[in-house]
């Protein structure tokens, strides 16, 4: 596959949605909370960037209401969201590292060429560009589910959740041109009524161990150490 | 006003008003009216479908050839319809879902009244919890049913995203710590799994793009399934794999089981029972939905029966090592999720198996486990009122205590386990004699889990029911009228299965794999 032979526009694209997996690893790597809510609402910024290339490219009308209805939600409102979020619940000095940082990054970069493995038998040869946003997409949402595997602070794994739906929405987008506008509000809703509730949790969370470590959260066992009692 | 519109708006509104009706008892009495009326919607929805089904065209599936996929453009008994731009269509299949998921709402609804208002006397939540949790009963009705009848993929995706959203603070409703735990871990593990969901969605609509010119229809159940056979098949076989991750993440399929037997047992009772007997059956009607598209895609490659050995394959696994986490239960209302892992496996297995006779049995077996576990639910709610208590080690002597809920637990326990005259027991001979036909070695494993997973309920059913009762244990005022009703039905279920039920069972056996049995 030769990528200059592209038209330029989807090569913007291309690097656009690069720029994106880029920063799933930046999420992954940072360890200050609120770096980490910057580099995704940079990503949600980048994701409506590619929509509204797409949008140009193909001449879809409905694609600009989405680039905007990403930019509103993914880069500003649930960032912001979080970032209050965050200052409530004092963690603005959080910093949490990895157990193992390299041995994590190393697992995204498998995770990445997992994808492409994937993908790349599955569509024909001529649809270059769409192999290679489908891959990445893919790469985005796997990197997201490792993040959420991995930290096991509730506020990075909520970060996680949200980039993975960053993936889904590139895929969505730039491979078919954006799902219809009824799916893309309902899956937009939902992201949003998700959001409210990891709030809700966090607070619930907090108070019920006095911590955002969710590696705490582990009374729940197949078999519990002393017997729960008054629990119906 | 026509029917569809009726059973969704009635849990729609219901929901709406609920949030603002104060006085608990009042709201309780409403929640049970709004059920009520949703359930005669789902009947007049019924008939209106029986009334249309007898429509030629009902065998025509995707692999009939390319000229007779036009035809079944047309399909074959279904009511369709746009309400609010969005495509809904009603065949046999859903509509009998939709009558199930109406009837058990009516009777949880009817047990959820005067068991929520106890838990609001002893003081586990208070007033304004028992809003949210009325409210969020009939708007995760309202999700469930819009999961079943839409015909747009994408819509059913926001719909079961949106009954985990629904649910997930009914959850965490006591907020001891351990409900929040459960909460959490359904709420992440559901949101991943359905995350892999949209990504097969994604998938799907690439694959319909290259075929269906009208890219608002790409979308559509009735028109990819017209179009099936010309669906890339490399394409619709990784979108199916995720698709079945994702939705099989909701049906409980073992490994991704982690999050059920948790929000399942931390959740009030009346919640475990719809959850149980419910949105577990919603899930699966979507990864079926999904296995017939694939089937049509992949019906002329090497591996024409990936997803139903796929299905098969992950039913027997979580069939199977359910059975043997029953044993290992300490908690009643566990031990009852591990036994709902269990039968999705069985009914997972069953569509995989497909074919006419394997497919009535599980779309059977459906219907009798709905009503069998959502009625041992009910009654597990009046056991910890007794007790005091989930440990299974602490409940002792009920049928002394309280013969009526001693006696509804023995025999829902043994019609789950699939003792002769309860329908349990018709639909598993059903799918062994299916298994037998088309896949003979896996009878004994199918008899080996049916025999390890009695054991396990009943080396922990036995003291729970006959033992010594502790002393000073008391009676509580129970309402056993849902549990009479649906262990009555399933009895029924077992003895003779009424034409009308057989007939309709019937024809979503041939929407399903294109033959009927009867």
């Amino acid at each position: 596959m030769n990528l200059s032979l592209l038209p330029l526009l989807q090569q913007l694209v291309l690097v656009l949605a690069a720029l994106v997996l880029f920063l799933s690893f930046v999420l992954l790597a940072q360890n200050r909370l609120i770096s980490a809510i910057h580099a995704f609402a940079w990503q949600g910024a980048l994701v409506a960037a590619v929509t509204t290339v797409v949008a140009a490219t193909g001449h879809i009308h409905h694609l600009y209401f989405s680039a905007a209805l990403t930019l509103g939600l993914k880069a500003l409102l649930i960032p912001w969201m979080l970032h209050r979020l965050v200052r409530r619940l004092e963690l603005e000095r959080h910093t949490e590292s990895l157990q193992s940082p390299t041995l994590v990054t190393m697992g995204a970069v498998a995770l990445v060429i997992f994808s492409y493995w994937l993908v790349l038998p599955m569509i024909q040869e001529e649809l270059t560009f769409t192999r290679n946003i489908v891959a990445i997409s893919l790469a985005v949402v796997l990197i997201g589910l490792l993040m959420m595997v991995f930290r096991t602070q509730a506020v990075a794994a909520v970060l996680g959740f949200m980039s993975m739906e960053n993936g889904l929405f590139l895929a969505a987008v730039s491979a078919t041109g954006g799902m219809p506008l009824v799916v893309e509000l309902g899956v937009a809703f939902d992201v949003l009524v998700a959001m409210v509730l990891f709030g809700v949790f966090f607070l619930q969370i907090r108070e019920s161990i006095d911590s955002l470590d969710v590696d705490r959260l582990n009374r729940l066992r197949e078999t519990p150490s002393e017997i729960r009692g008054e629990n119906q | 006003m026509n029917a569809l519109t009726l059973v969704l708006v009635t849990p729609l509104l219901g929901a709406l008003i609920l949030g603002l009706i104060r006085p608990p008892p009042l709201a309780g009495w409403f929640n049970l009216g709004v059920s009520a009326l949703s359930l005669g919607a789902a009947l007049w929805l019924a008939w209106s479908v029986a009334l249309v089904s007898d429509a030629p065209g009902d065998l025509i599936g995707p692999n009939a050839g390319p000229t007779a996929s036009l035809i079944a453009g047309s399909i074959t008994g279904a009511i369709s319809g746009d309400i609010a731009g969005m495509p809904f269509r009603v065949d046999a299949f859903n509509v009998y879902l939709v009558v199930l998921t109406a009837f058990v709402a009516l009777t949880t609804s009817i047990f959820s009244r005067p068991y929520m208002a106890y838990v609001l006397e002893i003081g586990r939540i208070g007033p304004r919890r028992m809003r949210t949790y009325h409210s969020m009963y009939q708007l995760f009705m309202f999700t469930m049913l819009v999961a079943l009848t839409t015909d747009n993929l994408g819509v059913m995706w926001v719909a079961v995203e949106g009954a985990t959203l629904a649910t997930v603070l009914l959850v965490s409703l006591y907020r001891t710590p351990e409900a929040v735990e459960a909460a959490w871990k359904y709420f992440i593990l559901c949101g991943v799994g359905i995350a892999l969901a949209l990504f097969g969605t994604v998938l799907t609509y690439f694959a319909a793009q290259q075929v269906i010119a009208d890219p608002a229809a790409g979308l559509n159940w009735s028109t990819l399934y017209a179009e099936a056979g010309r669906l890339e098949p490399a394409v619709m076989r990784l979108a199916f794999v995720f698709l079945l991750v994702g939705y099989g993440t909701k049906v409980g399929l073992v490994p991704m089981h982690q999050w059920l037997p948790d929000a399942h047992s931390e959740g009030p009772t009346p919640m475990s029972a719809v959850l149980s007997g419910l949105l577990l059956n919603v899930a699966l009607y979507a990864v079926v939905r999904l296995k017939m598209l694939v089937d049509g895609s992949l019906a002329h490659t090497a591996a024409p029966h990936l997803a139903g050995n796929l299905l098969m394959g992950f039913g027997l696994v979580s069939f199977l090592v359910a059975g043997l986490f029953l044993h290992r239960q300490r908690d009643i209302k566990r031990m009852f999720s591990y036994s709902s892992i269990e039968h999705m496996g069985l009914m997972t297995f069953g569509f995989g198996l497909g074919g006419p006779l394997a497919t009535f049995g599980a779309l059977l077996h459906m219907l009798v486990h709905s009503l069998t576990k959502s009625a041992i639910f009910v009654t597990v709610g009046h056991a910890t009122h007794i007790a005091g208590t989930q440990a299974i080690e602490q409940i002792r002597g009920l049928i002394r205590t309280q013969p009526t809920v001693g006696w509804s637990l023995l025999i829902g326990v043994a019609a789950i386990a699939g003792f002769p005259p309860f329908g349990v027991f018709m639909s598993e001979f059903l799918l062994l004699t299916a298994t037998m036909k088309t896949a003979p070695w896996f009878t004994l494993a199918l008899l080996s889990g049916l025999a390890v997973a009695f054991a396990g309920l009943f080396r922990h059913l036995h003291p729970m029911v006959y033992g010594i009762p502790p002393e000073g244990q008391q009676p509580v005022s129970a309402n056993m009228i849902p549990v009479a009703i649906h262990l009555t039905l399933v009895l029924w279920l077992g003895l003779a299965i009424p034409a009308f039920l057989a007939n309709w069972l019937d024809r979503a056996t041939g929407l399903i794999t294109g033959a009927r049995l009867l």
